[in-house]
């Protein structure tokens, strides 16, 4: 568009640059997440997690074998000899090293050290050592501090922890069952109810039609958190109580008047001749509404899905005011995050894996159906 | 009985249910109480008719009733009444109570700032990042990127953002972001440009745009044009941006005179007036994919020719998007505007998982929260509801005051 009166615009290349500084900016909170649960406490604890993708340089203190295990030590040209390397990975790189913790950077690489008594040791690079003896050697083994580069390392120990370890405070597996409990009923009891309610709003006449849809439309902008006592009391009152029963129906009021909205735009935009074709033929209402409607209105039945899904799975006051009870058994993905929060404040490994747990399940959704939720959004706002 | 079962069930039995009584309904309409057949059958047709549309809506208006318009009435009353009273009628006693209450009053502040802050980011970056990603190969992918805070949910970008407000002793090596780069700081040269120079000439931008648009509406307010209704608004408008002008003002000579804490990591959470624009970058996160995507669409919906004649006629770009493009999507930017304020609105889980309204970041859905279920009041909790719902209101009036129009 830019382009049009002939010269191409200066300013692509900055447009670019903007774009990509954008989306690091907005990518990056997430990413830290997802880096980060990946990690040991010790990592996290002790550097960001923007220096984990890169190698670190850390200060370490190794030890050679222990010289009164069975047969390390070997006689060679009647010098004790013990060969083996420091690290139980491999992958690291000293850079300097030294024998005493008063001097840990007191030899390079490679260097034969002199440790008194006719012994002496070699350590290379990557952590290979050559620890000689002229007596037989002896006592435990030899301490080595070092300045190493390790590289990037990961684990899913996090994960093992937080979806299987079965441990009451840290399981997010029960929580993980209980949200999706939660969710799918409430998505898709408001569908069934509010195709109708659109199909009628949308294709019959009748007086009052006008002032329902405006109904409608005021009640989606009416707080749910003016909902919350006179529902709760509502619920304790009829024996519901609180549990799954009250969740779901509160799910299902609350998304209604969206659900009703969404569909009733998108059923009145369908042709118009099909529909009296229909009836001309002798289809009943009710036979025009699932054979025809209903399989034609399947982007705005999928658009407010994924709008229901995000909002039951995502929520956390709606679940802490008609589903957890006292005994926590029925607590929720969202609600489990913020104890963790509490009780657990300073383990980034666990809150960060908790997380990330709870927000893949959307993001997953997010990602795979994309076009209908922006489709949603679209007719949901602009009018 | 298994939740996971009884899930299984409640899925079976509700859309089961709804089917079975939306088509035993219809028979019973057709075949029992009006059959199209016989001597009436012309009168009973029609009579069908005209009670299936409420067979089709009775369900969905018997829960918007229940469980969003009685709510509304019932609330009122409570707030009206007291609990510890045997739910006995006290006037406006609880609303009494509640102004009397600091935390309250910090509460309205708090939200006022969210109010003005959110929305506003929120659709300058939508609007930013929808301009140019226009225009780009890969805008897609990077829209796609933008967007996805809109599936995360509250509590999980709260717990993203603390990792990033994270602070550690002086000592031991920073794991927040945020504090990592503050460290960076040492008072020298790029500290004065960063910290000081930069946010103070955007401030004191702001606060010239704010006096310039104020000084127009004074202006257009004067000759009266649109009747007295419009006169009126546009005052307030005017002595509303006055306000926000001096307040920009304030804080550009803030910023160049306070003195920092180089070297120091801070708790940011725990600072007061700062540590709400903290939680509020956590919601502007979230809500300009939403701005963009909107936005976006809006911009591709302007005709070509508009931009085309502006080319021609020697138009720079920032020429064509501020007095071509921006006038043509002014409605949507009011709607994604209104959308973001409802949003702000019943912000709750954000302050409620980072800092539960301590160290003055209390907003009205926390404050209501808290005065329900932990100080068990359910009067006054009634009361914080009731003036969320009001300051819903104007929204709401507008909502249906534009749909009625387009019905017609």
């Amino acid at each position: 568009m830019d382009n049009i009166a002939g010269s191409k615009s200066s300013l692509t290349w900055i447009v670019h640059i903007s774009v990509a500084l954008l989306v690091a900016l907005w990518l990056f909170p997430t990413v830290g997440l997802l880096v980060s649960s990946f990690r040991t406490t010790d990592q996290i604890s002790s550097s960001g997690w923007w220096q984990s993708l890169f190698p670190t340089e850390q200060n370490v203190t190794l030890r050679t074998t222990d010289p009164d295990d069975e047969g390390v030590q070997t006689l060679v040209d009647g010098v004790y000899t013990i060969t083996g390397n420091l690290f139980e990975e491999a992958g690291a790189e000293i850079s300097v090293w030294g024998s005493s913790s008063r001097a840990i950077d007191a030899y390079t690489a490679g260097e034969t050290v002199d440790l008194g008594d006719g012994e002496t040791i070699t350590v290379q690079a990557n952590g290979d050592y050559v620890w000689t003896g002229t007596e037989e050697l002896s006592g435990r083994g030899q301490r080595v501090f070092a300045t190493a580069e390790t590289p990037p390392e990961f684990t899913l120990d996090n994960y093992k922890r937080v979806l299987f370890s079965g441990s009451s405070t840290d399981s997010m597996a029960k929580a993980f069952f209980n949200t999706l409990t939660v969710t799918i009923p409430a998505t898709i009891i408001p569908i069934v109810i509010a195709a109708f309610a659109a199909y009628a709003l949308a294709w019959m006449d009748f007086p009052g039609r006008a002032i329902l849809i405006a109904l409608v439309v005021g009640l989606l902008v009416v707080p749910l958190q003016l909902a919350l006592i006179p529902l709760l009391r509502l619920h304790l009152n009829i024996g519901i109580g609180k549990g799954y029963l009250g969740v779901w129906l509160a799910h299902t009021g609350f998304g209604l008047p969206l659900a009703i909205y969404l569909l009733r735009n998108y059923m009145v935009g369908l042709p118009r001749d099909i529909i009296e074709n229909a009836k001309v033929d002798g289809a009943t209402d009710f036979q025009i509404f699932t054979k025809i409607i209903l399989p034609l209105s399947f982007p705005a039945l999928a658009s407010f899905a994924i709008f229901q899904f995000l909002w039951t799975w995502n929520d956390l006051l709606v679940a802490k005011v008609f589903l957890i009870d006292s005994t926590g058994q029925t607590t929720v993905m969202t609600n489990q995050i913020v104890e963790l929060l509490g009780t657990r404040g300073g383990n980034w490994e666990i809150l960060a894996t908790a997380a990330f747990v709870s927000i893949a399940v959307p993001l997953a959704v997010f990602f795979a159906m994309q076009k209908y939720l922006v489709r949603g959004l679209l007719a949901g706002s602009v009018k | 009985m298994h939740p996971a079962l009884q899930g299984l069930l409640t899925i079976f039995l509700g859309v089961g249910g709804c089917i079975a009584y939306f088509y035993f309904s219809n028979q019973f309409l057709d075949k029992v109480l009006f059959p199209a057949k016989g001597d009436n059958a012309g009168r009973n047709i029609n009579r069908a008719n005209m009670v299936r549309p409420w067979l089709f809506l009775f369900p969905a208006i018997f829960a918007l009733g229940l469980y969003l318009a009685y709510p509304v009435f019932a609330t009122l009353w409570y707030s009206l009444t007291d609990r510890d009273q045997g739910g006995a009628f006290v006037g406006l006693a609880n609303y009494r109570q509640m102004f009397d209450d600091p935390k309250f009053w910090e509460a309205v502040q708090n939200n006022m700032l969210w109010l003005l802050v959110v929305p506003a980011a929120s659709t300058a970056f939508g609007l930013l990042a929808a301009q140019l990603t226009d225009r780009i190969k890969w805008g897609s992918i990077a829209k796609s990127l933008i967007f996805m805070p809109m599936a995360i949910s509250f509590v999980g970008a709260s717990v993203i953002f603390k990792l990033i407000y994270d602070t550690r002793p002086v000592a031991q090596s920073q794991i927040g972001v945020l504090n990592a780069v503050w460290l960076q700081f040492d008072g020298g040269v790029g500290s004065f440009l960063i910290l000081r120079l930069v946010p103070g000439l955007l401030m004191i931008c702001a606060a010239a745009a704010a006096l310039f648009v104020a000084w127009g509406m004074i202006q257009a307010a004067r000759t009266g044009k649109g009747g007295s209704l419009a006169t009126v608004m546009r005052a307030i408008g005017a002595l509303i941006l006055t306000a926000i002008g001096f307040v920009a003002l304030s804080l550009a000579y803030g910023a160049f005179t306070k003195t920092f804490d180089y070297g120091v990591p801070q708790t940011w959470l725990t600072i007061p007036g700062w540590n709400s624009f903290f939680l509020m970058i956590v919601l502007i996160w979230i809500q300009t994919g939403f701005a963009m995507v909107i936005l976006s669409a809006a911009l591709r919906g302007i005709p070509e020719e508009t931009v085309e004649a502006a080319i021609v006629d020697g138009a720079n770009p920032f020429q064509v998007f501020f007095k071509i493009k921006m006038p043509q999507i002014s409605g949507t930017i009011v709607v994604v505007w209104t959308t973001i304020t409802l949003v702000v609105l019943k912000v709750f889980d954000i302050v409620f998982a980072m800092t539960n309204g301590q160290w003055e970041t209390q907003v009205l859905a926390n404050y209501m929260y808290d005065k329900l279920f932990r100080a068990n009041d359910w009067g006054l909790g009634s009361a914080s509801a009731m003036v969320i719902m009001l300051l819903v209101s104007p929204i709401l009036i507008w909502n249906v005051y534009n749909a009625r129009k387009e019905m017609r």
